[in-house]
């Protein structure tokens, strides 16, 4: 039965090739528009660390001494209260972070000193975010503590500098300072960068620079304070700083992260963090009101609103316009539908039902929706390829994937058939005697 | 003139669904439209924003030093640049600065006029400046002076910034003063009080981003220059037709006295226009994208308009030609089908203003927009009045050509 249908549609669509492949652009523009937009969303908004992201939290408080009292904590800490909340280890996993830029000479001759984005962190960071490594590993917190001269570096450099070699003891210069690798990332690319995500929230919305690649050089907290004083982005101050001196800056400038693999964990390292926020009050080393959060990352992703309100502003748009493109088709399914009436009215004499009608008419707009489905699969291939010449950070990751594939197909079939449902009935009402008359 | 509108009223009744349809296609893409087109508005508005600069004549260049130095040594050494520079063949005049208007950051500070204020009374962007500032940029001095050589001090990046006296953009001291003067006054920038000594009358901030919109043009200038071991910005004017050889001679120049430094390949020497290409790039990019899809929109509701009135007068050629022998004229009937369509389109575009506000509300409430402009407004009822007129000429043009023997076949 359905091949018999299927076999009217053709015949019905190729009566009228001009309104049919209008038909069949309006939702494939409509689609393309859609699935472009909905795929950079769903690209842009995934989890940045599968599996894992529900046991990483962000603990803050408010280290400042100043006159103004923030409502919310900065969206980093001090390097004090971070480095005792790292050093406690009352966390299953614990890593401070301070970005930075570094002066790197290239042990290579020909090539040019360059300045590299860093991130000066501790050995628990790379299993803590379950880092791949190509080459080597990290370096391990005995050396660390010694402000071992190690690094890790990305593939993006070790391509840079090395060609892609295994380049774990080669030495480049930092700052002036000779730095041996010991590990080189394989491609590694969280979106967004979340555990640089400070800032987000004051960006009115502007965040597509949280979705750069990683940093390229990974140094031990205390050799990058060693061999890179002065260069580190700070957060805010409420002090003076001595630019030097980032362990006793009054600035926030560390990002702590910390794993709590059971909810019980997670209440265990809450109550900690607020014990000690009041011990260091009872000190007088902080002065503010105690005011301390501790969000997991996906609470800290949506407070910091991490899709860029662009992205989510074109795809409301591009729904809207998938919308337009609809009522588009439910309009000409009906006056074409509604024009064949004296032949329904035959077929209705000759004894099909309102439901055959119904079902014939419904597997022309599904044929409709098919070849729109096509057409916006290649308009979203087209639209992505324009996403990825755009000045934007993720420009890079902006690909078709197979669940967006499916569900382009699925949508075009879906808002087809939608779209055709009530012309459909319409013209499955027509009843057969009237028809008859006319004739 | 009988403008037929009951018997249209009586036959659009029979035909409700599709009217409806039409009406509801109109309305959203009419609702759509105004709000793209309004966010391309305010995207490109920003565009054509002058800096305060020379612009033609300006380019810079981002020097970086390499190897360990002292900031005495730093300033010995960015000097010993601009003296080459300003020897340069075509060089009007060259000045340094820790950045400059559109670079995307830089410092930005808060603004007191009492230092016991809790809060700023605005943000400020901080601009360094030496004594060769002022007229490299090409900028306009309204009131009071530029900086003397002496006013000039060093500071290194770990200093405290307290300028004595600063020059301001007429901007900022407008949001400081209201008109009143200001040279002579006394502002408090980190803390500290500096007296300004002279009014530029426009300067952009470094940043176009949104989180920056509030304090675009409130600028400061402090008389010093800033030693950073990262390195700093020298900016160039050139004679008038100079740009491009200068922007060629100048990196080789400055390599031949001290080849230990590096320039970025990709923003080591812009020119102003570069600049101000890249600082705008997304904006242009999403004004683009906004445009495509007005245009396609019309270009479907058109053909959707196109399609529903040719059925339309497919289904009704016997009647065409049952009025045409009753003595209707062809014009009789091309009016018949334009104000046909003028009904649907006009109760579309009524339903669509509601729509369209309604929409703009909720860009304002959830995407912080401004309020839609009624010229928007206005102009999106008159672009869809036309083209719903338009889409439905040609169809009821071919129905006006129905023959009036078309009344005694059968149909």
């Amino acid at each position: 039965m359905f091949g018999y249908y299927f076999d009217l549609a053709m015949r019905s669509l190729k009566r009228n090739k001009v309104l049919t492949g209008l038909m069949v652009l309006a939702i494939a523009v409509g689609i393309g528009a859609s699935m472009t937009t909905l795929t950079v969303m769903y690209l842009l908004s995934g989890d940045p660390l599968p599996g894992k992201s529900a046991r990483i939290y962000y603990p803050q408080l408010d280290p400042e001494t100043g006159a103004d009292v923030r409502k919310n904590p900065a969206d980093l800490l001090d390097y004090i209260s971070a480095h005792d909340l790292w050093q406690s280890g009352k966390a299953d996993r614990q890593t401070m972070v301070v970005f930075g830029s570094i002066k790197l000479q290239p042990g290579l001759a020909g090539q040019s000193p360059f300045m590299a984005d860093t991130l000066a962190t501790t050995s628990d960071f790379f299993p803590m975010f379950d880092v791949p490594f190509r080459y080597g590993g990290a370096w391990n917190a005995a050396d660390e503590a010694r402000g071992v001269r190690q690094v890790v570096i990305s593939d993006v450099l070790n391509q840079r500098l090395f060609g892609g070699a295994n380049s774990v003891g080669r030495t480049i210069v930092l700052n002036g300072t000779g730095v041996q690798v010991v590990g080189v990332l394989d491609h590694w690319r969280p979106r967004p960068l979340f555990y640089m995500l400070v800032g987000a929230r004051y960006s009115g919305g502007d965040t597509g620079g949280y979705y750069v690649r990683p940093q390229d050089v990974f140094l031990p907290m205390p050799t990058a304070l060693d061999i890179n004083a002065g260069n580190f982005g700070w957060f805010s101050c409420w002090g003076k700083p001595d630019r030097m001196d980032l362990r006793n800056a009054p600035c926030e400038s560390v990002g702590l992260w910390v794993q709590l693999d059971t909810a019980a964990k997670a209440a265990a390292y809450r109550r900690y963090l607020d014990a000690y926020d009041a011990q260091q009050r009872a000190l007088g080393r902080l002065s503010h009101p105690a005011n301390t959060r501790m969000m997991s990352l996906h609470e800290w992703m949506a407070y910091q609103n991490a899709v860029p309100s662009d992205v989510k502003l074109q795809t409301w748009l591009a729904f809207g316009f998938l919308l337009v493109c609809l009522f588009n088709t439910v309009g000409l399914l009906l006056a074409k539908f509604l024009r064949r009436s004296g032949e329904i009215g035959v077929r209705r004499a000759l004894g099909a039902t309102r439901g055959a009608i119904f079902a014939q008419c419904l597997a022309e707009a599904g044929v409709i929706g098919l070849l729109g489905g096509v057409g916006g699969l290649l308009l979203t291939l087209l639209g992505l390829w324009l996403v990825r010449q755009q000045p934007v950070a993720y420009a890079d990751v902006v690909a078709l994937n197979v669940p967006m594939l499916l569900l382009t197909i699925l949508l075009a079939v879906a808002a087809s058939l939608l779209a055709g449902a009530f012309p459909a009935l319409r013209a499955s009402r027509v009843p057969p005697a009237l028809q008859l008359k006319t004739l | 003139m009988d403008m037929q509108v009951g018997p249209i009223l009586s036959a659009l009744r029979r035909h409700k669904a599709g009217a409806v349809l039409i009406a509801l296609q109109i309305a959203l893409t009419l609702a759509i439209l105004c709000n793209a087109l309004f966010i391309v508005h305010q995207r490109l508005s920003h565009l054509s924003e002058p800096t305060g600069l020379d612009e033609a004549n300006i380019f810079v260049i981002q020097n970086e030093w390499v190897g360990k130095a002292s900031y005495a040594q730093l300033d010995a050494e960015a000097r010993a640049d601009l003296e080459v520079l300003r020897r340069l063949p075509g060089v009007a005049d060259v000045t340094t600065s820790n950045s400059y208007p559109l670079r995307g950051a830089g410092w930005d500070d808060g603004i007191r006029l009492h230092p016991d204020q809790l809060t700023d009374t605005t943000g400020a962007t901080v601009y360094f400046a030496d004594e060769h500032f002022v007229r490299t940029l090409g900028l306009k001095l309204v009131a009071g002076r530029d900086f003397r050589a002496g006013d000039i001090g060093v500071m290194a990046a770990q200093d405290r910034l307290d300028p004595s006296q600063v020059i301001v953009t007429r901007a900022l001291a407008d949001t400081l003063f209201h008109g009143d003067t200001a040279v002579g006054r006394t502002l408090y920038l980190a803390g500290s009080p500096a007296t300004i000594v002279g009014v530029v009358d426009r300067l952009q901030a470094q940043s176009v981003a949104r989180w920056a919109a509030d304090f675009a043009h409130r600028v400061v200038i402090v008389p010093r220059r800033l030693t950073s071991t990262l390195g700093t910005y020298y900016i160039v004017r050139t004679h008038p037709g100079q740009l491009a050889a200068a922007m060629r001679a100048a990196p080789a120049a400055l390599v031949a006295r001290n080849p230990r430094r590096m320039f970025d390949p990709r923003m080591g020497v812009l020119s102003f226009a570069q600049v101000r290409e890249r600082a705008y790039e997304s904006d242009r990019g999403m004004a683009t994208l906004m445009g495509v899809i007005s245009a396609v929109l019309l270009a479907i509701t058109a053909a959707g308009i196109v399609g529903v009135t040719s059925f339309r007068v497919g289904q009704r050629r016997r009647q065409i030609g049952v009025r045409r022998a009753l003595g209707a004229t062809r014009h009789d009937i091309v009016r018949y089908f334009l104000v046909e369509n003028l009904l649907v389109s006009g109760s579309g575009i009524l339903l669509g203003v509601l729509l369209a506000l309604a929409m703009n509300l909720w860009l304002i409430l959830r995407f912080g927009m401004q309020g839609l402009s009624p010229a928007y407004l206005a102009a999106g009822v008159a672009v869809l009045l036309l083209l719903g007129q338009a889409a439905a000429l040609a169809p009821a043009l071919r129905a006006s050509r129905v023959p009036p023997v078309e009344a005694t076949r059968a149909g």
